[in-house]
């Protein structure tokens, strides 16, 4: 009897026949019916079969890797809760970090997945559609196990007990938030650059890679599997934005100023969302592996450059933004914590001032700015804690009309000086926090004009408690506006030092090491 | 030369991996960091399924390494045999 040894199909043969074989030509109706979103943007794709994967990845193989890594996640987030993991972080600010993290991150995931499932749907070409449709399921089990993972923090520590109503809500969360629906709301083309390439080829790996470094630094064992298994479908992403942007511009020479300015839209309105993350690294991580300047030098300037200097052989220019970036990376971090510092009424999460070790340690990575201009400046703020005058900003901050974010960053060349920016558009007045939202804002105005402005929309009576009466004599207001974002005063806001979280995370840890 | 890297989960799959690699590419620099490790290379390393399944004792997908993938930069290209990073194309 012949036996015929079945030849295992080598990767290149299976994912011809596993992905470009399961497309066909439509009949019944014309293919452009069928995918109606692929023009109004001008992006002009000839041959859709030109589009390679380079990780060759079918779906038989995407699940098995899935499931492999749903496995270690899940068994690391039991152990995790189950023994009590939580305890085992360095101190207790950590956890105020990931109060924020968790807070914005599971609905800029859900949002991905909503945008990578319309493309999986829209983008004519099989390769295409079927990476899409894998970062599609990426994206929603990131969202997932980041919610999963919330469930082990807030029961036991304070301000994200209700993360989803904040986010449509809180004011600082409105900047992520705004981020992805503009992205969402972007044509299917101009979406996978924002995001694809701009969101996830150059800026995420500091959203996780040092950060969920230093979580695991800090002993946080649950922040750190849901971080990193996320990071590990992301690698997939950052090739699939690579593969996206070299396909749109050998297709037609036209494409390069189309793309060209979505580049620059998007890594600014990237960069500025990431102004948290540095204060994140910066100032909410007790122990820290390198600074957000550190960290910047490493992904963007070094491995984002190299990624530019090979797409000039397209044409593509380094955005603008980036002479303005090198230039803000030695304030950004410290006027982001002074921002939220002074808002400390009105966050979910507690706030601090930095010791005096970690001051120095602040002046040792930022030795151009640090001891010049925040030292002084927080020195003055413990002294008006000692005095028992612990100093909050009592009004609303004017929000910058593209990132959202309130007015903090200063002018480049003047750290003395707010950066401001306004144009007037159809009679009405708005208002930037640097040149280049200004920009984003005047090849959009309409669009633009949309943005919910958390603070706009406080000071015309839409974010009361229900019920409440602001013409009645006791009225507090912010009283009322922590009702409607379901904050309770003196419990989820405020300073670290004195917290019912500082007060439980000292007793459940005494409890951990005697009876 | 631009640099490229890969950076992995730090276990026991990926310790067999970055010595393979290290193997592999003499002039990889191996920065260990929490959680992770992370090698540079001027230009591009090459990921080789054999050396990696000499030292783990067995069959080994090339694939399989997207498990414990944390980041990578450069251009992929990807084989039964051979993962590759580079910018030089």
């Amino acid at each position: 009897m012949d036996m015929n040894v079945k030849k295992k199909l080598g990767l290149k043969e299976k994912y011809a026949l596993m992905t470009r074989s399961l497309g066909w030509e439509t009949s019944y109706e014309p293919m452009d019916a069928v995918f109606p979103q692929t023009r109004y943007e001008g992006i002009r794709i000839h041959d859709w079969d030109k589009w390679e994967d380079p990780f060759r990845l079918t779906m038989d193989a995407y699940w098995k890797y899935q499931a492999e890594k749903e496995r270690k996640l899940y068994a690391i987030v039991d152990a995790y809760a189950q023994n009590n993991g939580h305890l085992g972080v360095t101190d207790a600010r950590y956890i105020n970090a990931l109060k924020i993290f968790l807070s914005a991150v599971p609905s800029l995931e859900y949002n991905a997945h909503r945008g990578f499932a319309r493309l999986g749907r829209e983008l004519p070409g099989v390769g295409p559609q079927i990476a899409c449709q894998m970062q599609a399921i990426d994206e929603i089990r990131h969202a997932q196990t980041q919610i999963h993972s919330l469930s082990n923090y807030n029961r036991f520590y304070n301000g994200f007990h209700d993360w989803k109503h904040m986010n449509d809500r809180l004011w600082y969360l409105s900047v992520p938030k705004s981020f992805f629906e503009d992205a969402c709301t972007c044509g299917p083309f101009e979406f996978i650059i924002a995001i694809g390439f701009s969101f996830e080829y150059v800026l995420t790996n500091l959203v996780f890679v040092p950060f969920i470094s230093g979580a695991a630094y800090n002993g946080d064992m649950g922040a750190m599997t849901f971080g990193f298994s996320a990071q590990s479908d992301e690698a997939r992403h950052m090739t699939l934005g690579l593969e996206v942007i070299k396909f749109m511009l050998e297709q037609d020479p036209a494409n390069l100023p189309i793309i060209q300015a979505w580049i620059d839209k998007w890594v600014w309105r990237g960069v500025r969302l990431l102004s948290i993350v540095a204060m994140l690294m910066d100032y909410m991580l007790p122990k820290r592996i390198m600074s957000w300047k550190e960290a910047w030098e490493v992904y963007f300037e070094e491995n984002g450059m190299a990624l530019f200097k090979d797409l000039a052989r397209y044409g593509i220019k380094v955005p603008d933004c980036v002479e303005l970036i090198k230039k803000e990376k030695d304030h950004l971090s410290h006027q982001a914590w002074n921002a939220f510092y002074t808002a400390g009424k009105m966050t979910n999460f507690h706030t601090w001032l930095p010791t005096e070790e970690e001051m120095d340690w602040l002046s040792s990575k930022y030795p151009d700015t640090f001891d010049r201009l925040y030292r002084p400046r927080f020195e003055h703020y413990r002294e008006m804690e000692k005095q028992g005058k612990r100093f909050y900003n009592t009004t609303l901050p004017m929000l910058c009309q593209v990132c959202q974010i309130p007015m903090l960053f200063t002018e480049a060349d003047d750290p003395t000086q707010i950066s401001y920016r306004q144009v007037t558009h159809q009679g009405d007045k708005y208002h930037f926090c640097s040149d280049h939202c200004q920009h984003i804002f005047e090849r959009e105005p309409d669009k633009y004009v949309e943005a919910w402005l958390p603070a706009h929309q406080i000071w015309q009576g839409n974010c009361f408690a229900e019920g409440a009466d602001p013409g009645a004599p006791d009225f507090d207001p912010l009283k009322s506006v922590l009702d409607y974002w379901h904050l309770v005063y003196g419990r989820d806001n405020l300073d670290f030092e004195g917290s019912e979280d500082q007060k439980n995370f000292a007793a459940w840890r005494a409890q951990a090491t005697r009876n | 030369m631009s640099k490229v890297f890969i950076a992995l989960q730090a276990n026991e799959d990926s310790r067999c991996i970055v010595d393979a690699i290290v193997a592999d590419n003499p002039e990889a620099t191996v920065n260990l960091q929490p959680a992770m490790v992370k090698i540079d290379m001027p230009g591009r390393l090459v990921i080789r399924r054999t050396s990696i399944e000499e030292r783990l004792g067995r069959d080994f997908d090339l694939q399989e390494v997207q498990v414990h993938l944390i980041s990578l930069s450069g251009h992929v290209d990807e084989t039964e045999d051979e993962l590759t990073l580079s910018w030089d194309r």
